[in-house]
């Protein structure tokens, strides 16, 4: 097993070594059967009709059938187990709250500040040029400290529960560095999680057509150390707090 | 004068008739105009990933919305008019009621109707290109909201409508089809054509039309709905609160985009196999052909076509592992495309034991159609096998929308089909015209396909792993890794333009062959079915479709329909 598989960028997740894992050992198996199967078919074209064994017995059929159909029974069983695992639960309670918005052409993260509680959201109240893209309520005393940003900033070694949101169309939140992927349905709020555990710049991108911006739909998550993460979310909390201090 | 008369007369009769040679033929055409469109826009893709600044002739610089309304349309013809016109209509209505021994199909004016609204489905398709906003930019799919509010992108008011005007008539167009064909495969057999007689390509019609009969049903109810939803303030598919560009879209009731992709994808995963099930069976049968020896495991192919059919309307889910469905659900549809790959492997294996028996080259060498034959097992194969990766909900969470998916896709689906097409157009080309198609242009245009094919389809893989989304108009962004794609998309461009080009020599051949062609005879292959042997009246049929290679002396081969040979 190689720790990074070829033309796949690297991972940053903790639970992306055991999809790479996964891939690695999927690609190899596959590739093999396709080399397996090519090889045969060009040295089939080689024989002529007297050269030995005609494979015409039921057992040279079901023999490799029966081979394959374990394979992919392997392939069920330990893809079904990692799916579980990553997906049929919940975030941890004390995981960090992040909401995602997608919007034409653009991602928006919000994060829920000192309360641990996002503010509502009214559709009624979206007007981006006057500052407001997500349709915040003010007047909810949840929503004064919220923080709203055009990059992801997440502390490394924490787990995160994302939040996935869409306002118009449907957009694909994508972090390939990650192994995150998961579709933004408006009137649908998506949750995810993970614990990216490797500090770095890794791309976010929209993975499904959402119109035509859709290939500039891109931004960034940017892994950073506990202490780092502390110091970005003072500085970019609301302004009128600090007044209030 | 009169001769140019009669000849213009007789040229109406063929377009204006319900005779199901002429009307598989007008498909084929009609598809072929389809394909050369679908082609061209893919070359301007192509042209546009590596080099945006391009102008198109006649059209000006592509901008994005220009490029998604490139892939729109380049999928939906292919999908619609190419890989389920051109094996189910096409050649479903040419070859299907004569091998079975039937002189016309059930309803001949249904099928003559059929055509006919394919071909104004096409028309109006081609004209979203000419409307106001041109071509719709959301993909083949569709996906709503995208698709149901015009205000969403340019496209999405006239050209999205005149898309689900199409694909309607398309609908209802196959449907009327489907069910041609289903009662003619039941109804219009002759006498001793048991179902276990049949051959293997009717044995593929036949499923192909039970699962047209279910998806393309839900997909015509699916656009009906869309089309309420834009202009009768239905909202099946839009939720509430939703707001676009900024403006809040009048109130709707709860709907869900979700609703849409169920219903899209049920019909559009056993639209694939409805596109693939033909190949199959001729696969099948040439392979039987050009080895001179029976179909290894008849009962199995039959049952595996049956086993796959049944399995291709329970994977749908498989689209949607990352779209919001729940993880739960996941799982099922994971397990029942893990199940499906099992016949498909099994067909697969079945394939290469009948081509281990060997060649034999008394008969044949390596003729055009039985390359092409191989071309579409070596496809399948590649695209299959990347087929359990995509089955695994947490694989595809990171391929999803990718290369990879692409190149999965246009291996298994798209080159495995058009190979399976070129297959059928050399070995049926005499029925048409009494002629064989040239064999060194078939080599050539063979040889130059699958290496354009490969070229251009494997390299996608690599793509996908490194994480490059589908539908992206530039290599550029904030995000700089994109960039580094382009010495790979531009290798895949240049071997684009050869399987482009490459094609040239298949039209070539076609008009060549059509009238300067070697004089075929009535049975050039020595083939057992019904097509090539059929008396005139009264044909009886006496045994099963692949009665090859039982007499080492010539010739080796028994028409199903011929006389009981005198015992030994």
């Amino acid at each position: 097993m190689t720790d990074h598989i070829w033309w796949m960028p690297p991972n940053g997740a903790l639970h992306g070594a055991a999809i790479d894992h996964l891939m690695w050992w999927n690609l190899t198996a596959l590739t093999t059967l396709f080399l397996l199967a090519h090889i045969f078919l060009i040295a089939a074209l080689f024989r002529t009709r007297k050269s030995g064994n005609d494979l015409s017995q039921l057992r040279w059929k079901f023999l490799p059938l029966a081979g394959l159909t374990l394979l992919y029974a392997w392939m069920a069983i330990s893809a079904q187990k990692l799916w579980a695992t990553i997906r049929f639960q919940g975030a941890a309670p004390n995981a960090l709250q992040v909401e995602i918005t997608g919007e034409q052409f653009q991602w928006y993260f919000r994060y829920p500040g000192a309360d641990a509680t996002f503010g509502l959201t009214r559709p009624e109240l979206i007007n981006a040029p006057a500052g407001n893209p997500l349709g915040v309520d003010r007047t909810d005393e949840h929503s004064a400290d919220d923080i709203i940003s055009s990059i992801l900033i997440l502390p490394a070694g924490h787990e995160v529960d994302l939040g996935i949101r869409s306002i118009d169309v449907i957009h694909g939140f994508f972090i390939p560095g990650m192994r995150v992927k998961q579709n933004a349905v408006p009137g649908m709020e998506m949750h995810i999680h993970f614990t990216p555990d490797t500090p770095g710049d890794y791309p976010i991108l929209c993975s499904q057509v959402c119109g035509s911006g859709h290939a500039r739909m891109q931004t960034h998550l940017q892994v950073v150390s506990e202490n780092e993460y502390e110091i970005w979310l003072k500085k970019h909390a609301p302004e009128h707090l600090g007044a209030t201090k | 004068m009169s001769q140019i008369m009669h000849k213009k007369v007789a040229r109406r009769s063929k377009i204006f008739t319900t005779d199901h040679r002429s009307i598989g033929i007008n498909y084929l055409l009609l598809s072929l105009v389809a394909v050369a469109i679908g082609t061209i826009l893919s070359l301007f893709m192509r042209i546009h990933i590596i080099a945006p600044g391009w102008k198109i002739p006649f059209w000006g610089v592509v901008p994005p919305e220009g490029y998604l309304a490139l892939v729109t349309m380049h999928g939906t013809l292919m999908v619609f008019f190419v890989l389920t016109t051109a094996p189910v209509s096409g050649f479903g209505s040419l070859i299907l009621p004569t091998q079975i021994g039937a002189r016309r199909m059930a309803f001949p004016l249904l099928n003559a109707l059929s055509f006919w609204l394919t071909t104004l489905s096409l028309a109006v398709l081609l004209a979203a290109f000419f409307v106001i906003g041109g071509a719709p930019i959301s993909g083949w799919t569709n996906y709503p909201p995208l698709s149901a509010i015009a205000a969403a992108g340019p496209g999405q008011a006239a050209g999205m409508d005149l898309w689900l005007v199409s694909i309607g008539v398309f609908c209802l167009a196959s449907i009327l089809g489907a069910v041609n064909q289903l009662t003619t495969i039941i109804a219009k057999r002759c006498q001793g054509m048991m179902l276990m007689r049949m051959p293997l390509t009717v044995w593929s019609w036949l499923v192909t039309a039970i699962l047209i009969l279910f998806a393309f049903s839900i997909l015509l109810a699916a656009v009906v709905l869309l089309f309420s939803d834009r202009h009768l303030a239905t909202s099946f598919f839009i939720p509430s609160g939703e707001v676009i560009n900024g403006l809040a879209i009048d109130p709707h009731a709860n709907g869900s985009p979700m609703l849409w992709l169920h219903l899209f994808w049920f019909f559009g995963h056993p639209e694939v196999y409805i596109a693939i099930l033909p190949a199959m069976g001729l696969t099948s049968s040439l392979l039987a052909n050009f080895t001179r020896k029976p179909v290894f495991g008849y009962r199995f192919m039959v049952t595996t076509t049956l086993l796959i059919g049944f399995f291709g309307l329970l994977v749908w889910g498989h689209h949607m592992f990352v779209s919001g469905m729940n993880p739960y659900a996941g799982t099922a549809f994971a397990l029942t495309t893990m199940a499906i790959a099992i016949p498909s492997s099994g067909k697969v294996l079945g394939w290469l034991a009948m081509l281990w028996r060997g060649r034999d080259s008394r008969v044949h060498p390596l003729p055009t159609p039985m390359l092409f034959t191989l071309g579409f097992l070596s496809f399948f194969i590649a695209g299959g096998l990347t087929g359990p990766i995509l089955a695994q909900p947490v694989l595809d969470a990171y391929l999803h929308n990718t290369y990879f998916v692409v190149a999965h896709f246009h291996l298994i689906m798209a080159m495995a089909g058009v190979f399976s097409l070129f297959a059928a157009v050399y070995y049926w080309f005499p029925l048409l015209t009494g002629r064989l198609m040239n064999e060194r242009l078939g080599k050539w245009h063979f040889w130059l396909s699958l290496i354009g094919a490969y070229g251009t389809f494997f390299p996608m893989h690599f793509a996908g792993l490194a994480g490059l989304p589908r539908h992206y108009a530039q290599l550029t962004g904030s995000t700089s890794t994109l960039a580094s794609f382009l010495p790979l998309q531009t290798g895949i461009t240049h071997t684009a333009f050869l399987l482009a080009g490459a094609q040239l020599l298949f039209l070539i051949n076609l008009f060549w062959s059509a009238h300067r062609g070697q004089s075929a005879g009535n049975n050039p292959w020595l083939a057992t079915t019904l097509e090539w042997a059929a008396p005139a009246e009264g044909c009886i049929v006496r045994r099963g479709p692949y009665e090859y290679g039982f007499h080492r002396n010539l010739p080796d081969f028994i028409p199903q329909c011929a006389e009981d040979p005198e015992q030994e």
